[in-house]
């Protein structure tokens, strides 16, 4: 565990075996120095030995918690082991690893979460379908809503998180797909912390599978929605 | 009521107050359960023994059918029990998923202590 900074580097990982050594060699030449924490959430394939093979930590779990199980895991060892910032990174490749320095200077200039972001674009790169946007738009507006603030990427799941981010996910991280980044989101507001978003490209993913598929997706969209109009419901909404 | 309506009742309430006394020996359920399903088993014998308390107790509700009241109870009672292991559910799955988490931790620095040495 080297690297001065007291920065980890989170990479949730399901079946990312093909991918994942093209993300690490890429990170380590990109953003030299900084910790490596993969976790394999009960990944059927090689993940595991791919990772370790690269010279990344690996927390192995020992059955699939889903993304926001996996990031609470990666939070719990932040917090564990002192790390002060940390970041997470997609194991597939649609992250570019250049671009954590951006999210890592908003967490200098006094964020406590940085979101890196598709849409507040520079060249506007990011294309997704139209079923797909809708319901982004939806999840925006509802965003706008609660938090009380405009975000143009709800869904990112690349983003950097200061040391009281790191706090107050490592317990109440959302485990449930598609909430880990929304209610994240909402979460870090509720709270008081701040949250910023910076603009970054992103790619097609390299390799492994979308995690979920339209008929799915719509039914964790509802879901998502229910459970944020009553955590909402308890608290109240911060002002601007 | 029949008489061997009454026999059926009766035997139906013995043998729930029965198979919970025998689980309770046994120690298969949890103190706070055994307390739930003996009230419920009692409350059926109670009821087997004396049928015309339903209507009794219907007309002070104001339900005409005696029946009714006992479906109105029994699905209350089923109801509320699903909504209590949902929430039992929840509280068990959260606690697994901490145990995962840190056990993943635990392998991942053990891993990383036997490299160094």
């Amino acid at each position: 565990m080297s690297g001065d900074n007291r920065t980890i580097v989170l990479i949730p990982a399901f079946n990312e075996e093909a991918a994942l050594p093209a993300v690490l060699k890429e990170l380590a030449e990109e953003a030299p120095g900084l910790d490596v924490l993969v976790i394999d959430d009960g990944s059927q394939d090689r993940t595991t030995a791919a990772a370790r093979k690269a010279g990344a930590l690996v927390a192995e779990l020992p059955f699939n918690l889903g993304v926001g199980g996996a990031l609470r895991t990666g939070f719990r060892f932040a917090l564990q082991e002192g790390y002060d910032r940390a970041v997470q990174l997609d194991g597939d490749g649609q992250h570019d690893p250049s671009e954590i320095v951006h999210l890592l200077a908003a967490l200098d200039a006094g964020a406590d979460m940085v979101i890196g972001s598709r849409f507040a674009d520079r060249d506007g790169g990011y294309v997704v379908g139209r079923a797909r946007g809708g319901a982004m738009r939806l999840l925006r507006l509802v965003v706008h809503a609660l938090a009380g603030r405009y975000f143009t990427d709800t869904s990112s799941g690349f983003r950097a998180f200061g040391p009281d981010a790191i706090r107050l996910f490592s317990v109440t991280f959302p485990a449930e797909y598609l909430s880990d980044s929304v209610e994240a989101l909402l979460l870090a507001t509720y709270a008081g912390l701040s949250v910023e978003e910076v603009p970054v490209a992103m790619r097609e993913r390299a390799g492994g599978i979308p995690s979920t598929r339209n008929l799915r997706l719509a039914y964790h969209y509802m879901r998502l929605l229910t459970v944020i109009a009553f955590t909402a419901s308890r608290r109240p909404a911060t002002e601007e | 009521m029949t008489w061997q309506a009454h026999l059926f009742a009766s035997v139906v309430a013995i043998t729930s107050l029965l198979v919970i006394a025998r689980s309770l020996r046994r120690r298969e359920l949890k103190a706070s359960y055994a307390v739930l399903w003996l009230s419920l088993g009692t409350g059926m014998a109670v009821l087997a023994a004396f049928p015309r308390l339903l209507d009794w107790v219907s007309l002070r509700l104001g339900i005409t059918y005696g029946p009714t009241t006992l479906f109105l109870l029994a699905i209350s009672f089923l109801v509320l029990l699903a909504v209590h292991y949902s929430k039992e559910l929840s509280r068990l799955e959260e606690r697994t998923r901490i145990l995962a988490e840190e056990v993943a931790l635990l392998r991942a620095r053990w891993d990383h202590d036997t490299d160094r040495t």
